[in-house]
């Protein structure tokens, strides 16, 4: 019989307002096993874990209950106050009376009725609890950064300078991501290029940065400290060791009529490209489906200039196995589709643009080479309009339900770069609130009104109209004069919101990482975990996380890289020891259990069984508890009832099921 | 329950819509063909069902100028639809005059010359199935 | 709710697997979001841990209703567990259904760490299926009746 202590917390009145913890540490009490029983007002705190160990000393306790918060949240906390008395941790039990009692309920008598029974089945479980050893997994030192944006850059240069050995894989040509696609950054104007390049030619040049561009994420397996990743190097038909970067194939290529992804499809490209000048690593890659070589077979031109050789049409697609201990996600975000905005025009005009389309158009190395001019007739404005929140703060299914954050204040950088650079041109941008929270950003935002005169107009544009003119009929309100405004402008500007890259739902099925609804990465506590996934081993940088602007990406990158060094520099992990295991004895080696593991932690051993004095050979699964991850879908699938789930065995839920129906 | 108070469930409970929804953004009013004519402009539809200031809006020019063109209920991006409160607000008046329900048979008697052509678009739009 | 259902109070056994739906059952309990008292949540590593033997037992025990809750299919934290547990509970909720346990007792929803707004919504139609339901009178073990 065990001894059985349990400690109810108040959690100041979280708890305490709706339930009657005395009365639930009264009823603890004529609990079978239950020697002690008490409340307190913060069994967390350090008097609180004082209690506990106290009642371990004073009262032999083999086991305890606490009720109070979720053990996702403080079970960690009470197994190693127990550890620290000399009990072993995982005789711990929580009832969760705040989470899913207190705060949800109103009644008291209801309420504490309920944690009574929420206790009772803690109780029952914890009189079947069994001490458990955690054992060891080693961690391999080298980690993943997935996506080659701003965020795994910095994450990977901070990781690497700590002297471990850093993978990027980047699905485009280039590192370099969104940022690079930026003309000017906010809120101090500096130029995007000029503070990104020295970044990506440091963690180019890095000895422990290996970088794959072009290249995928294929698959995962493995777990916290011991991943195993395949990674597909997509065929560059160039070789990267001999190309020069010289860039005459680009030049000679005859095939130029591929839309630029790097300028949003604005202009064009060869079909052997790199997506911008400073690409890294600076060796171009052949668009198979626009190659006229691929296509038809006659061309070649690439491969009769190039000085080096380095054209390689008969390269295949690779397949590299790494492991690692930790990854990190830096998947980034693109903005959301338009063709369900129809009333903003953007699929009738080339003159209605997306912000980050105007970036390009804003930028040097752009297709108009940093003019600001009209993409239909090549006219400069005299009128522009910016529209906010097109696609963000919608709550029906054509938008996203969340605000992108960086709207307003690249849209105020815009605005203000165009009035500084052309003053004759208006500025009219219709917003529904101006949001610029964070240092230096409102006063950049007033500086756009009060010192370049940009007109805000607070109400949204209900509808584009294409005119024959080729001029722009901007239909907006202004709730402030309460009047309807007709406006005819030269481009109209949509500040699209933005949403987690599409190719995130695939990575976070092969991590085992949960996302929300909006295929955003979620964090393993929305407030004091920001940069961890639920998912050990897992770590979250950017924008695939939640919105976010560049300061804020490069401080979670930091952020990032100093969980994931946390993880790489301990030489051992202890794992959970709650796997599963066989009983020799009711074991019938039908392979079952095998089959449905998903680790492959299951063998077949020919063993010698002294079943009730029978000596005899069979053949009998073997749990491999380094790899067994504890899901428990061998303890259901197994007919003979020999596999069992230590922490979560069928004696110890049934106990559980049994209390709460009592 | 105060009568203004219940005036305005009953919009909520006709149109179906929840009026806190709305974010203020005007979209709305920036679509409205009828913009110009109206006395109480589409956005403030909310808010007067929210102020639950439903008399003012039943005796307003608005209530006979909407369109129920539903620009504004296809592009309200927080499924608040100001075109629905008006066309619950018109429903209202019907319902005040003793008819709690329109049918089609009844339209040739309710014809005068009084009526606007827009309820009739409207009745027939609800009642279609 | 019938007359002689008034003093009806439904146990309800709800399992919820670690890493998605006990996560969302406490974002619903952060969020304050409602949902009836006779809902009791069983903590299990992932739904493929549940054992068909569970379910049989509660209602053996007495309860009205059971519930299990699960990662959306394809995130399981275990890959695929949730999958195994599929169909293992249209199999058994198949069976019961024929042995007289209505199939409104029983339910399967995948609940996400991030919907707690779906928890609650579910916890309080289950809920409210069985109150419509009333008393579970099948598999009942006598002895445990009062």
């Amino acid at each position: 019989m065990q001894r059985i202590g349990v400690f109810v917390c108040h959690c100041g009145s979280n708890i305490a307002a709706t339930v009657d913890v005395a009365k639930v540490a009264e009823m603890a009490l004529m609990e079978p096993g239950v020697v002690h029983a008490e409340d307190y007002q913060y069994m967390c705190s350090e008097a609180g874990q004082a209690k506990i160990a106290e009642a371990i000393h004073e009262k032999k306790l083999s086991g305890i209950v606490v009720c109070s918060c979720s053990p996702r949240m403080h079970e960690a906390t009470f197994r190693k106050a127990a550890e620290r008395a000399g009990l072993n941790p995982y005789m711990v039990e929580i009832a969760n009376i705040r989470e899913h009692c207190s705060w949800i309920h109103k009644d008291m008598e209801e309420a504490t009725k309920k944690a009574v029974i929420l206790m009772r089945a803690a109780v029952a479980k914890v009189n079947l609890n069994t001490p458990l050893q955690p054992g060891e997994s080693r961690v391999t030192k080298r980690a993943l950064i997935i996506g080659g944006g701003i965020a795994g850059i910095q994450t990977a240069l901070d990781i690497a300078d700590a002297g471990y050995e850093v993978d990027i894989v980047e699905k485009t040509p280039s590192i370099g991501g969104r940022m690079s696609q930026l003309d000017k950054t906010f809120p101090t104007l500096d130029c995007s290029a000029c503070i990104l390049t020295p970044k990506m030619v440091e963690a180019s040049a890095h000895e422990k940065i290996h970088i794959y561009t072009y290249s995928e994420v294929e698959n995962v397996s493995g777990f916290v400290g011991d991943f195993t990743v395949d990674i597909r190097k997509k065929a560059r038909s160039v070789d990267m060791d001999k190309c020069t970067g010289c860039g005459v194939c680009q030049e000679k290529c005859p095939s130029k009529k591929a839309p630029s992804e790097f300028n949003r499809g604005l202009n064009n490209r060869s079909a052997i490209y790199t997506p911008f000048a400073q690409a890294i690593p600076n060796v171009p890659v052949i668009d198979r489906e626009a190659c006229i070589k691929f296509k038809t077979g006659k061309c070649g031109i690439c491969s009769k200039v190039c000085q080096a050789g380095a054209i390689d049409y008969e390269q295949k697609d690779e397949i590299i196995t790494e492991k690692y201990g930790a990854i990190v996600v830096a998947t980034g975000f693109d903005t959301i589709n338009l063709d369900k905005y129809d009333e903003y025009a953007y699929n009738q005009s080339p003159d209605v643009i997306t912000s980050l389309e105007l970036e390009r158009v804003m930028n040097a190395a752009g297709p108009t080479h940093g003019h600001l001019e009209r993409l239909s007739d090549g006219k400069a404005p005299k009128e522009m309009v910016f529209i906010q929140c097109v696609g963000s703060r919608c709550s029906d299914d054509r938008g996203k339900p969340y605000c992108s954050k960086i709207c307003c204040m690249y849209t105020a950088k815009h605005a203000m770069l165009i009035r500084d650079k052309y003053p004759d041109v208006n500025v009219t941008v219709f917003y529904i609130d101006v949001r610029t929270p964070g240092k230096n950003f409102d006063e950049f935002y007033r500086r756009a009104v009060e010192q370049y005169g940009v007109n805000y107009i607070k109400g949204q544009v209900g509808k584009v109209m294409p005119q024959p003119n080729g001029k722009l009929l901007v239909q907006g309100s202004d709730l402030l004069d309460n009047k309807q405004i007709l406006k005819e402008a030269d481009m109209v500007v949509l500040a699209t919101a933005i949403e987690p890259n599409p190719d995130v739902r695939k990575i976070a099925t092969m991590l085992t990482a949960s996302i929300d609804t909006n295929n955003f990465l979620t964090e393993a506590h929305a407030k004091l975990r920001p940069v961890e996934s639920p998912t050990a081993g897992i770590f979250l940088s950017g924008v695939c996380q939640g919105p976010k602007d560049i300061p804020e990406t490069v401080a979670q990158a930091g952020a990032a890289a100093v969980k994931a060094i946390g993880l790489l520099a301990k030489d051992k992990l202890m794992t959970n020891p709650c796997t599963a295991h066989s009983d020799e004895l009711l074991c019938n080696g039908c392979s079952t259990c095998e089959n449905v593991c998903p680790y492959g932690a299951i063998t077949y051993e020919d063993k010698e069984v002294n079943d009730h004095g029978i000596r005899e050979v069979r053949r009998l699964a073997v749990v491999n508890s380094a790899l067994c991850q504890g899901c428990g879908a061998c303890t259901v699938a197994c007919p003979s009832g020999a596999m069992d789930l230590q922490g979560f065995s069928n004696r110890q839920i049934i106990a559980e099921v049994d209390a709460i129906c009592r | 329950m105060s009568p203004e108070k219940k005036q305005a469930e009953m919009i909520e409970e006709i149109s179906g819509v929840n009026p806190l929804k709305c974010m203020k953004c005007g979209k709305c009013s920036a679509t409205c063909p009828s913009y110009n004519e109206m006395d109480i402009k589409p956005h403030q539809f909310v808010s007067y069902v929210i102020n639950e200031d439903v008399e003012s809006l039943v005796n307003s020019e608005s209530l006979w100028k909407c369109l129920s063109c539903f620009a504004c209920v296809e592009r309200c991006p927080r499924d608040v639809k100001p075109g629905k409160l008006i066309d619950a607000a018109r429903q209202m008046v019907v319902r005040q005059k003793g008819q709690a329900y329109l049918s089609p048979d009844e339209i040739p008697e309710l014809l005068d010359p009084e009526l606007p052509q827009q309820l009739l678009v409207s009745a027939f739009r609800r009642y279609r199935r | 709710m019938s007359i002689e259902n008034k003093e009806f109070k439904p146990k309800i056994v709800a399992f919820c697997c670690n890493w998605c739906s006990y996560a969302g059952a406490d974002l619903a309990g952060s969020s304050r979001l409602t949902y009836p008292a006779d809902v009791k949540i069983i903590r299990v590593p992932c739904s493929c841990r549940v054992n068909p033997m569970f379910i049989l037992r509660a209602f053996e025990k007495g309860a009205d209703g059971v519930i299990m809750c699960g990662c959306h299919p394809g995130d399981c934290h275990y890959s695929t567990g949730n999958y195994y547990a599929r169909r293992r509970m249209t199999l058994l909720f198949s069976m019961l259904d024929y042995i007289g346990v209505e199939n409104g007792r029983t339910r399967v929803e995948w609940v996400s760490a991030a919907e707690g707004v779906k928890f609650s919504d579910t916890m309080n139609s289950f809920v409210e299926k069985i109150y419509s339901l009333g008393e579970n009178v099948r598999l009942g073990d006598l002895r445990c009746r009062n």
